[in-house]
């Protein structure tokens, strides 16, 4: 027993030194969105009357209550405030902590480095065990020091401690969830791409459960991110629904174990099978597909699904307003045409922002594959820089417009549906199909920092975490505008889209063009750098 | 000169940051010939082949490669090259075959019998996945796309690392094909024994600049010949002749390190001695390469060397 764990504490010194910028710095960042967002909020809303009116006009907007969940007491400052962070920022710490735990496990298998280090005395659970370690505590400081904050910003200490230990619990489930698809895949990239899509699944699941009324379904209770959400901070601090996440790591992190006891070094789940002897791959082009076919197929299926239950949504958004404020709010804006157009509208920008993370991924392979050592071998050939460069900048930028036409499609097709009109497939993907060009920047700015500065290429998922937040809480921060308009998303018609969106579209398409270009220049002047 | 190298570098220099990489390098590679490029870990061989392939960009001197700029007229010079690095670093999820004929296409083409007859000859499985390779596998991959190429110039960084012994001699062999077949290879090495056994001409590195190059008989002059001889009497004052180093007198027997020039006038001394037996080994690859570097030699002071 204590063989298998051999070396975990030196381990988990290499991990923390290895992390020592980055986990600190999303700690902090963590800690401090939600303290400043929580300090606003009591400045938005000074009394009693003016929390429950916004709180009825949450609950009663269903793209509200799909994408950040129910407020179960109106009166409640924390919950009115912290509504973004339950479900929707809880998720994105839960992609946080599986990055962290592959990182520091099937990356480094799969790099051959922890081959190194298995020939010295080291046991072979210790870098599981190292890197649960490192998510774990990573997962419990990150709710400790939110929770601090939060009380210091004059919130209740009770319910800051329940908010923070919600986060520490659901960081813990989802680093669980990593450590067995660890185990499950050859590739990190596949082991993330599986984690993360548990987080996906779990994130819809209880927003199709918030949905139902009068509050979360069954289906609210079988997702993680629902469950922080039940664990009410600030309206009831239901202390025990802490157990769940907890038990969910009781399961999952002996499972985890299990598994690595019964594989080799290097292995995942199945053997490697042989494959073609001959090639099939015509060139740099057909490359870049290859490496990232499979994950666009995997986004693809995510888009879809999320497409068809946005838009079969939509009817209910008119119906959901029950309160006589609300309902005349919607008479002035333009009946129930408008209110749909608004659902679909919030939920259209998510997807364009989505698809500029994944376009910003898979532009990630122009760095991953310089650094691999992999472009050495192919610009040795009669391949130019250009070529090889734009064979991938393409292979994203075509993944991003595809990503936009199918969740407009389906959106639309979910929309035509249920509001029983086929016009709206047209506009629907249309306004989904506008989002592309702000998605491009996001793009083109990867390839730009690649031309300059090859090693900063990854800052620019920073960059787009910078965008989101300005969105999310831009007017809430009182951002100023020039601050606000810096994101591209702030450009990208919101549907309907009409003659008005089309100079905003040219603009984003020629700053894209112009990135690119620019990160061309840099990239074909410069040194390969490994 | 009316032909000019194949490689042509003059005072070439590179610098990473604060360290200097390559330091006024001069090195030329004639038409047909393999060419040894010898050097120590960290020398700049790797720096110097991808200069060469227009990977890194040089921050003075001249370099040529086939008469064109290896910066400039990159998709021109690759057409007529082919590389194999020293790291080489394959897409986990592809197979060697698929590796091997993206590459050849890359290339302008490779031709299918040689691909066949090399997959052959280096024993290698075209269809495993390349994470499930071992490094000389990763090797020979890269090995067999190279040489199933119709390039003229073979640029080889270190080919035969991580091959087993049977493996390096069939590398060899491919090598001593492709130069009589009158195409050039520049072969850089730390394995002496190889660059030997395959070179016709040397270049020596260090710290970024070659300090010698030639033939290797050329070269040899330049090294001392281990001298071992039996005689009547031991003449005195051996040590003080001009060219030869470490006198080690045992009872009738002498044994010394002699340059070429000074071998002549300790010959003399020795049959005037009444020389009875002698033993001499000629200098080799490893002799000069340590002259360069001093290292692992004891009593061999490198400055007057």
């Amino acid at each position: 027993m204590r063989e298998t764990f051999a070396g975990a504490g030196t381990l988990v010194r290499l991990g923390l030194r290895r992390e020592r910028w980055l986990l600190p710095l999303w700690i902090l960042g963590f800690a401090l969105t939600t303290y400043t967002t929580a300090s606003a909020g009591a400045d938005l809303y000074p009394d009693t009357a003016s929390r429950v009116e916004a709180a009825n006009a949450v609950n009663a907007t269903a793209s509200l209550v799909a994408l950040f969940g129910r407020i179960y007491d109106p009166t409640s400052l924390g919950a009115l405030s912290l509504i973004k962070y339950t479900a929707f920022m809880a998720a994105v710490l839960a992609v946080l902590m599986v990055f962290v735990t592959v990182r520091l496990t099937r990356s480094e298998e799969e790099s051959g480095r922890l081959e190194l280090l298995a020939g010295g005395r080291l046991g072979r659970q210790a870098p599981l065990a190292a890197a649960l370690a490192i998510s774990f505590s990573a997962s419990v400081t990150l709710g400790l020091v939110t929770a601090a904050t939060l009380a210091a910003g004059g919130l209740p200490a009770e319910g800051s401690l329940a908010f923070g230990l919600g986060w520490a619990a659901t960081g813990m489930a989802f680093s669980a969830v990593a450590g067995v698809a660890a185990q499950l895949t050859t590739s990190a990239r596949a082991a993330i791409g599986m984690a993360s899509a548990v987080v996906a699944v779990t994130y819809a699941l209880r927003a199709v459960g918030d949905l139902a009324e009068p509050g979360p379904s069954a289906l609210s209770w079988l997702s993680p991110i629902g469950w922080n959400q039940q664990i009410r901070a600030f309206e009831g601090d239901r202390w025990w629904v802490l157990l769940l996440p907890l038990a969910l790591c009781v399961v999952l992190v002996p499972a985890a174990f299990l598994l690595r006891a019964h594989r080799d070094l290097g292995a995942g789940l199945r053997a490697e099978r042989p494959g073609p002897a001959v090639g099939a791959l015509s060139g740099v082009r057909d490359l870049a597909v290859r490496l990232q076919d499979r994950t666009l197929a995997a986004w693809a299926v995510a888009f879809v699904i999320f497409g068809v239950v946005i838009g079969s949504l939509a009817s209910n958004a008119a119906g959901l307003l029950s309160s006589a404020n609300a309902q005349d709010l919607l008479r002035k804006l333009g009946g129930a045409q408008a209110l749909n157009d608004a659902f679909l509208a919030a939920e259209i920008g998510i997807m364009g922002v989505l698809a500029a993370a994944y376009g910003l991924a898979a532009a990630g392979h122009l760095r991953s594959e310089e650094a691999s050592g992999h472009t050495e071998l192919l610009l040795s050939t009669a391949t130019t820089r250009t070529r090889w460069g734009g064979s991938h900048f393409a292979a994203a930028l075509a993944g991003v417009t595809v990503l936009l036409l199918l969740a407009g499609l389906s959106i639309g097709i979910g929309a035509a549906a249920t509001l029983h009109d086929a016009g709206q497939i047209w506009r629907v993907t249309l306004a989904a199909v506008a989002q592309a060009p702000a998605a491009w920047v996001v793009t083109s700015l990867v390839l730009a920092v690649f031309g300059w500065a090859p090693r900063l290429a990854s800052s620019v998922w920073g960059l787009l975490a910078v965008f989101i937040a300005l969105g999310e809480f831009g007017v809430l921060w009182n951002a100023p505008q020039w601050l606000m308009d810096l994101s591209p998303f702030q450009h990208s018609p919101a549907l309907p889209v009409d003659a008005g969106g089309v100079g905003p579209l040219l603009g984003l398409t020629f700053v894209a063009a112009v990135l690119a270009a620019v990160g061309f220049a840099g990239w074909r002047r410069r040194d390969l750098a490994a | 000169m009316l032909m000019a190298g194949v490689v042509e570098m003059r005072g070439v220099s590179k610098r990473f940051g604060t360290v200097t990489a390559l330091d006024g390098l001069d090195l030329t590679v004639e038409q047909g010939e393999v060419h040894g490029f010898l050097g120590p870990n960290g020398a700049g061989k790797s720096t110097t082949l991808r200069l060469l392939l227009g990977l890194l960009r040089a921050d003075g001197g001249s370099a040529r490669l086939l008469g064109m700029d290896p910066w400039r007229d990159v998709a021109a010079v690759h057409r007529r090259l082919a590389y194999v690095p020293g790291d080489v670093a394959l897409w986990p999820n592809l197979t060697g075959g698929e590796v091997i004929d993206l590459l050849g296409r890359l290339q302008g083409g490779q031709d299918p019998a040689r691909r066949a007859r090399y997959l052959a000859l280096f024993d290698l499985d075209p269809t495993k996945k390349a994470r499930t390779y071992s490094k000389g596998n990763r090797q020979k991959v890269a090995l067999v796309a190279a040489l199933a190429t119709d390039a003229e110039l073979f640029l080889l960084d270190e080919p035969t690392s991580g091959l087993d012994p049977l493996m390096e001699d069939a590398f060899r062999g491919c090598v001593r094909e492709l130069r009589d077949q009158g195409r050039t290879v520049l072969l850089s090495s730390h394995i002496l024994s190889e660059a030997e056994a395959l070179s016709d001409r040397v270049s020596i590195i260090r710290a970024g600049r070659v300090v010698e190059t030639g033939r290797l008989e050329d070269l040899r002059h330049l090294t001392r010949t281990s001298v071992t001889a039996d005689v009547g009497t031991v003449p005195t004052g051996l040590d003080l002749l001009p060219g030869v180093h470490d006198v080690v007198v045992v009872n009738h027997r002498v044994s010394a390190q002699v340059e070429s020039s000074g071998l002549a006038p300790f010959m003399k001394a020795l049959t005037a001695a009444g020389l009875s037996s002698l033993t001499s080994q000629p200098p080799t690859l490893e002799d000069l390469f340590l002259r360069h570097y001093g290292a692992g030699r004891p009593g061999q002071e490198r400055a007057n060397a």
